[in-house]
């Protein structure tokens, strides 16, 4: 070594005390209270699956095998299944077709229709179903529930394949054409393969739409799983057939999740780098018409109709006379239930989310997967799970706000921790170590950068659970306070009692009170 | 006086891969150390793990005399008192440049002189209430460089932080840096794979390859005298000639040339900017290119062929020339300086290190 630049002491007089030498676990583990707080978080989550489980079983294994291989447990089953088949075909479809003609093809006014084509998903079932049925009494059975679920839930085709198209190499379909394909040997060869991942993903979250569906069934009195559940449940004081038929629900449930989640992780878009072309639309010449039409229908049945009868019925009911202290004590009270709903939601999800974004491993996958079990489970299981829950282990709150928020937590845990886990993936985990090294410990780290960094994309979480609380049907049925109606509530029951003038303006505010967080949400994720 | 930093026979890595194997390091307080080496030499590793972010499977670190990792101690990152200058700055984005550099100090301290001194200190006086984003990617860097600097810390360790930057931008604001940490007086281990960053700006090199540490020391002695062919030929371009040596001289293509080191057959090590063009060289050659730098230029040469059985195709040399020679012109090559010897089999000059290496335009392609 030669010569050294004279030593010089570092900067600043004052020298802190020696660090104590303490030992401590390797880094890349995550801190145990994290990991406790997320097991806890799982276990909340599954829960109540789990009671449902003894609950069927309660009644001995040859009740419930009775049940089970009963011949009411197959027409259900088969009601569903049908249902659930026939409209996922159609919303594949009507959403492959549409996005195809609003993304590739020259028609005219596009960009309006590719909005007006996603907005059908804010509409929940039970009102545009309340709408539907107030306007064509008649439709009810198979016809009126695949017209009502097909109408709003195609978006959910929709929009990935929009996406996995307008994302994708337009160049793809140029080089096929420059290798002597036609343009239909074009479309089905090259555009529908490389869009089917995308399609068969959407494709499955209809299915699973479909299949938890309890608004739209009801209201087209179409006898389907989770309406049977819920007349099982009314009906009897042996509510253990309600729980076997759950638990069927469940696996039902369950398997469609499963190869959901199977076809999402095949959803690739694109291969290879590169700058992705976008490609010269396609000419549709004197398929222009055709084409509008299909369009423009899809968005008169699914969004003209119900905006429609909406305006119509909230006139009819106006002149009648609006109950407004009554519509304004169901707002304050969808608020509230959705409010504390999202707030306990969020909670349960931070820890997980952040275990899940910061450190992976198979004990993080466990409580991931258990934390999840939401997302399979259709809102009348949900509700049967938290009413046996509710009457056995804690008759205190039965049929009072806590439960009911409980039962919007279990439900939506999955759309919470996917928004943590975005937030917090997106801090960079550099910022956090510089915060170590510049001497904060491991909560102050998270307290002081991490949260404040994740904070946006927790807060869009919490307005996408509130908005998706406030429109929950069979969980706020089941479980709300004797007396407490909230929108749904009052809605439902109006609806069901044939009024549906006096239904209307809650339909109204619901959507109105849905708007505003969903408005926020589009900003937010726009930036 | 107690050195800032030791590293002792440190060994880490990750289930089934070692990425350090047992690396040795002294860093004197007050030096700039450049930790140079290629991708996935493991330099990362060994700055994570002097920071407390990566875990020792053996050996000991400890800072100003305090052990803090090794034999059942491992103190926190936030007890080590090493300052850290990320790739990117990671500067906290929801802060503002006051609050990014006073997050460190203890709370009474915030906003306090502290905080104007170090944006004083690495030249933004005057830019506390702006936001990170609202900062050129130098300015970010220096930001980065005051937060870590501002608590006083007994290391400071910069992890590429000029890399992100455009090439333009690097030049000044790595000056800037340097700048900063040195009326710091501050201790600081700079890692890079750029060996020109090295050279230029550290007191002290220490060259790290496959995880193992193969040389530390000045700048001018690994440029110069590099442990070996491999450490030779990566901190800058060479030329690698067969050679037999004989006291102190080594008989080559090129004639004969003063040299250190073994004795009897070899290779020797020379620098291009060593071998001048002029009429009165030892041989014979025609230049096949000239890549014009600006300030010099380098000339490819194919050596008359007497010389080229034995050197090879291809020689590069490096000329400040006014008047650099155009490809096909004849020139004589002559060798200024000394040489270094290196022990070996002549035959089995590895290509990559053969004086035939082809015209590169990027200097770093080496070590990508």
């Amino acid at each position: 070594m030669s010569t050294l630049q004279t030593p010089t002491p570092a900067i600043g007089t004052t020298v802190p005390p020696r660090p104590p030498a303490r030992r401590r676990r390797r880094p890349g583990r995550a801190p145990r209270a994290l990991t406790v707080a997320a097991t806890a978080s799982g276990l909340f989550a599954v829960a109540p699956l789990v009671y449902l489980a003894v609950r069927a079983l309660g009644g001995g294994l040859a009740t419930f095998l009775s049940v089970l291989t009963g011949p009411r447990t197959a027409e259900l089953a088969a009601r569903s299944i049908g249902l659930t088949a026939a409209v996922t075909a159609a919303c594949l479809v009507l959403g492959t077709v549409g996005a195809w003609l609003v993304t590739t093809t020259d028609l005219p006014g596009r960009r309006v229709w590719g909005v007006l084509l996603v907005l059908p998903l804010a509409l929940p079932s039970y009102v545009a179903g309340f709408i539907w049925i107030a306007q064509w009494p008649e439709l009810t059975g198979f016809a009126g529930a695949f017209g009502v679920l097909t109408a709003v839930s195609f978006p959910y085709v929709f929009l990935p394949v929009a996406a996995a198209l307008r994302a994708g190499d337009g160049g793809l379909e140029e080089m096929a054409r420059s290798l002597g394909h036609g343009p239909a040997r074009v479309l089905f060869g090259v555009t529908l393969r490389r869009v089917w991942p995308a399609a068969s993903a959407g494709g499955l979250l209809v299915a699973l739409y479909v299949l938890s569906d309890f608004g739209a069934v009801s209201l087209m009195r179409y006898d389907a799983f989770t309406l049977g559940i819920y007349t099982s449940y009314r009906a009897t004081f042996d509510r253990t057939p309600a729980a076997v038929l759950g638990c069927v629900l469940v696996v039902l449930a369950a398997v469609i999740t499963w190869a959901e989640s199977r076809a999402r992780g095949r959803a690739v878009v694109r291969v290879g780098r590169g700058a992705a072309r976008v490609g010269v639309p396609v000419h549709l010449h004197r398929a222009r018409l055709p084409a509008l039409a299909f369009v423009g229908v899809t968005v008169a049945v699914s969004l003209g109709v119900p905006a429609y009868g909406l305006v119509r019925w909230t006139l009819a009911g106006s002149s009648a006379g609006i109950d407004w202290p009554e519509l304004g004590a169901a707002t304050a009270a969808t608020l509230q239930a959705a409010l504390l709903g999202a707030l306990l939601t969020i909670v349960v999800a931070l820890p997980v989310g952040m275990l899940a974004a910061r450190y992976g491993g198979r004990w993080t996958g466990a409580i991931e997967t258990a934390a999840y079990a939401g997302h399979a489970l259709p809102g009348v299981t949900i509700g049967l799970a938290l009413v046996f829950v509710g009457i056995r282990v804690m008759p205190a709150i039965y049929q009072e706000i806590p439960l009911l928020v409980i039962g919007y937590a279990v439900a939506f845990l999955p759309l919470a921790i996917g928004a943590v886990r975005t937030a917090v993936a997106a801090a960079p985990p550099r910022v956090e170590e510089v915060a170590r090294s510049l001497g904060h410990g491991p909560v102050a780290t998270f307290a002081r950068v991490t949260l404040p960094l994740a904070a946006p994309g927790v807060a869009a979480g919490a307005a996408l659970v509130f908005l998706t609380c406030a429109k929950e049907l069979p969980i706020t049925l089941m479980l709300h306070p004797t007396g407490t109606n909230t929108l749904a509530v009052q809605m439902w029951s109006h609806t069901g009692a044939g009024a549906f003038a006096a239904a209307a303006p809650y339909a109204v505010a619901l959507v109105l009170l849905a708007a505003v967080p969903t408005l926020w949400l589009d900003r937010v994720l726009r930036r | 006086m107690t050195p800032a930093l030791v590293v002792h026979r440190v060994r880490a890595g990750y289930p089934g891969a070692a990425v350090l194997h047992d690396v040795d390091l002294v860093v004197p307080t007050g030096v700039l150390v450049a930790v140079l080496g290629s991708s996935g030499c493991g330099k990362t590793t060994l700055l994570r793990a002097i920071a407390g972010f990566h875990p020792l499977d053996a050996g000991s670190i400890s800072v100003n005399g305090v052990p803090v990792a090794g034999d059942a101690v491992d103190v926190p990152p936030e007890h080590r008192r090493v300052g850290l200058v990320p790739q990117e700055g990671a500067l906290f984005g929801h802060l503002d440049v006051a609050a990014n550099v006073g997050f460190g100090l203890r709370r009474g301290e915030r906003r306090g002189p502290r905080v104007a001194e170090m944006l004083d200190l690495v030249g933004l006086a005057g830019y506390g209430r702006r936001m990170p984003a609202e900062l050129s990617g130098g300015q970010q860097q220096r930001v980065a460089l005051a937060r870590a600097l501002a608590p006083a810390p007994a290391l400071v360790l910069l992890d590429e932080p000029f890399t992100a930057l455009d090439t333009g931008l690097r030049a000044e604001v790595r000056e800037q840096v340097l700048t900063a940490l040195r009326t710091a007086g501050a201790t600081a281990v700079l890692v890079t794979h750029d060996q020109q960053e090295a050279l230029g700006a550290a007191d002290l090199v220490a060259v790290l390859r496959h995880g193992r540490m193969v040389q530390v020391g000045a700048p001018r002695e690994i440029y110069r005298e590099p442990a070996d062919l491999g450490i030779g030929t990566f901190v800058g371009d060479a030329v690698v000639l067969p050679a037999t040596a004989r006291d102190g001289w080594a008989e080559t293509a090129l004639g004969p040339i003063a040299v250190d080191g073994p004795e009897g057959y070899g290779l020797i090590l020379l620098r291009p900017e060593q071998l001048r063009l002029g009429a009165d060289g030892f041989v014979g050659a025609t230049v096949l290119e000239s890549v014009f730098h600006g300030h010099d230029a380098t000339v490819f040469l194919r050596l008359d062929d007497a010389a080229r059985k034995a050197a090879g195709d291809v020689v590069r040399c490096r000329t400040t020339e006014p008047g650099s020679p155009a490809a096909g012109e004849r020139v004589r090559v002559a060798v200024e300086g000394r040489g270094r010897m290196y022990a070996g089999d002549p035959a089995v000059v590895p290509t990559a290190l053969s004086p035939t290496a082809q015209p590169r335009t990027d200097r770093h392609g080496v070590d990508e």
